[in-house]
């Protein structure tokens, strides 16, 4: 008989890739706001199980608009509720696996240390000639940023000094360059280990503006993917808990 | 149709494109004029700047107009020092980022029109005894006139398509940095798909237009065998 060697590498070869516990690799969106906590917990999922994320980070509308027209992301960390009840209804998501990841803060930020105060006064005055927000259609930190200026009936008068970004992260990034002299960004962007990374913040109170809640949700295209579970489940873990309530978010 | 505001964002595109073809005019013709006649080692680099916006992602141009514009950067700095103010997330601002990221459509075709005209007709024009300035507007300009042609609506169309980079600088205020790929993009993202797909049907008819003048304005010039 003669011995081939063929069907004994291909059976060793598709071992090799099917055993158990074996790391797999997972495409994720992600609310622009959350991209430096995502960061570390990525690492953490990596160490603790060898599985590996892929991020896609964006304001949520936007993102809700790529899954609706087929994008192939496992897991959706949204910056709100209404988008995760949203792909549930659709049927793109697994039904009942939205859960609360985070509460989002915001904050009004400046780079330079002593423009903001610690009451948010500087909004009332004339030191500044540009406000970045995120686009209030598709992020939900510029909707909030919307209604607090509504609060604070200062809405007319900021007007003509707004500048928008595309998402939150744009929205910082013009605060970052110094382009805009004050933004309203998300806290997580400016915190670190619980500290102000650097600049000047008043850390708008909550009556001001509706909760941000960001909830996330398994979809339908990561539903057997063993990597975006893995995930789903270390978002709800004490210890991760901990490190996103580091970056600034209540949990 | 269309609603006021895609109104007064097409109306601001052409603005900024029209400007910054007037401009590109004024400064891209004597640039082509020096690259297509000098012999200094300074040519090679220069070209290759020129042309940097045509394979360049609008991101990264738009990233570093940010920087290079921003309070910290040295255009910024001047802008300050001159006391004008800063240029992001201004109309003037989006001009200047536009006439750099068109320069090439505008610098090219006019080069090699100079370049292809050679140095014959400009000796004829001295021993006429013409003076340079004449020389040039009654000698060069007519004979060139295709190479003028082409780089004035390339460059109109491009600066009027450009999107990445008023994205990252504009920041989408309208009537001053909204222009119409930004409107397009901004009901994109909100799901106004019918807004959406009339401004885009505009800017396809626009973009289709451009291109048909161009080729007619070619097929012009070989048959006249111009230069």
């Amino acid at each position: 008989m003669k011995f081939s060697l063929k069907p004994l590498l291909l059976s060793a070869l598709t071992l090799a890739f099917s055993a158990p516990g074996l790391a797999e690799q997972t495409q994720i969106a992600v609310a622009a706001n959350f991209a430096e906590p995502i960061k570390a917990i990525a690492a953490v999922l990596e160490k603790t199980t060898g599985h590996t994320l892929k991020v896609t980070l964006g304001a949520t509308g936007k993102l809700y608009a790529q899954i609706k027209n087929g994008a192939p992301f496992d897991v959706l960390l949204a910056a709100n509720t209404a988008t995760p009840a949203a792909l549930e209804k659709d049927g793109l998501a697994k039904t009942g696996s939205s859960f609360t990841y985070a509460n989002g803060k915001l904050v009004l930020w400046s780079a330079d240390t002593t423009r903001v105060d610690a009451k948010g006064e500087v909004l009332q005055g004339n030191s500044f000639h540009k406000l970045a927000y995120a686009n209030p259609k598709t992020a939900p930190y510029g909707e909030a940023a919307v209604q607090v200026m509504d609060k604070l009936g200062l809405t007319s008068s900021l007007t003509p000094k707004l500048v928008q970004g595309e998402s939150i992260g744009q929205a910082f990034h013009f605060v970052y360059t110094g382009n805009a002299e004050i933004g309203f960004v998300a806290m997580s962007q400016v915190l670190e280990g619980g500290k102000l990374k650097g600049g000047s913040m008043w850390v708008v109170p909550q009556a001001l503006y509706q909760p941000i809640q960001q909830n996330a949700v398994l979809l339908q295209h990561g539903a057997n993917n063993a990597a975006a579970q893995a995930l789903v489940q270390l978002l709800q873990s004490p210890n991760i808990k901990n490190l996103i309530r580091s970056y600034g978010y209540d949990l | 149709m269309l609603t006021d505001t895609d109104l007064q964002a097409i109306g601001l595109t052409l603005q900024v494109a029209a400007l910054t073809t007037v401009i590109l005019l004024l400064v891209g013709t004597p640039l082509a004029w020096w690259l297509a006649h000098t012999r200094s080692w300074v040519k090679k680099p220069l070209s290759a700047l020129v042309a940097l916006p045509i394979v360049l992602p609008p991101s990264v141009l738009g990233f570093y107009l940010l920087v290079f514009m921003g309070p910290q950067g040295t255009l910024g700095q001047w802008m300050q020092a001159l006391g004008l103010g800063l240029l992001p997330f201004t109309f003037t601002g989006l001009v200047v980022a536009s006439v750099f990221y068109s320069m090439p459509f505008m610098v090219q075709p006019i080069q090699n029109a100079f370049e292809a005209m050679g140095t014959r007709p400009l000796e004829v024009a001295a021993s006429l005894r013409a003076s340079p300035m004449d020389a040039f507007f009654s000698v060069v300009v007519p004979l060139c006139k295709p190479g003028f042609v082409t780089g004035t609506i390339m460059c109109f169309a491009h600066t009027v398509g450009e999107f990445g980079v008023v994205l990252m600088v504009g920041g989408n205020i309208p009537g001053a940095t909204r222009v119409v790929s930004v409107q397009i993009y901004d009901h994109v993202e909100a799901m106004e798909y019918s807004d959406a797909h009339r401004l885009a049907a505009v800017m396809l008819s626009f973009s289709f237009m451009v291109l048909l003048v161009l080729n007619m304005v070619n097929s012009a010039r070989r048959k006249t065998g111009g230069a």
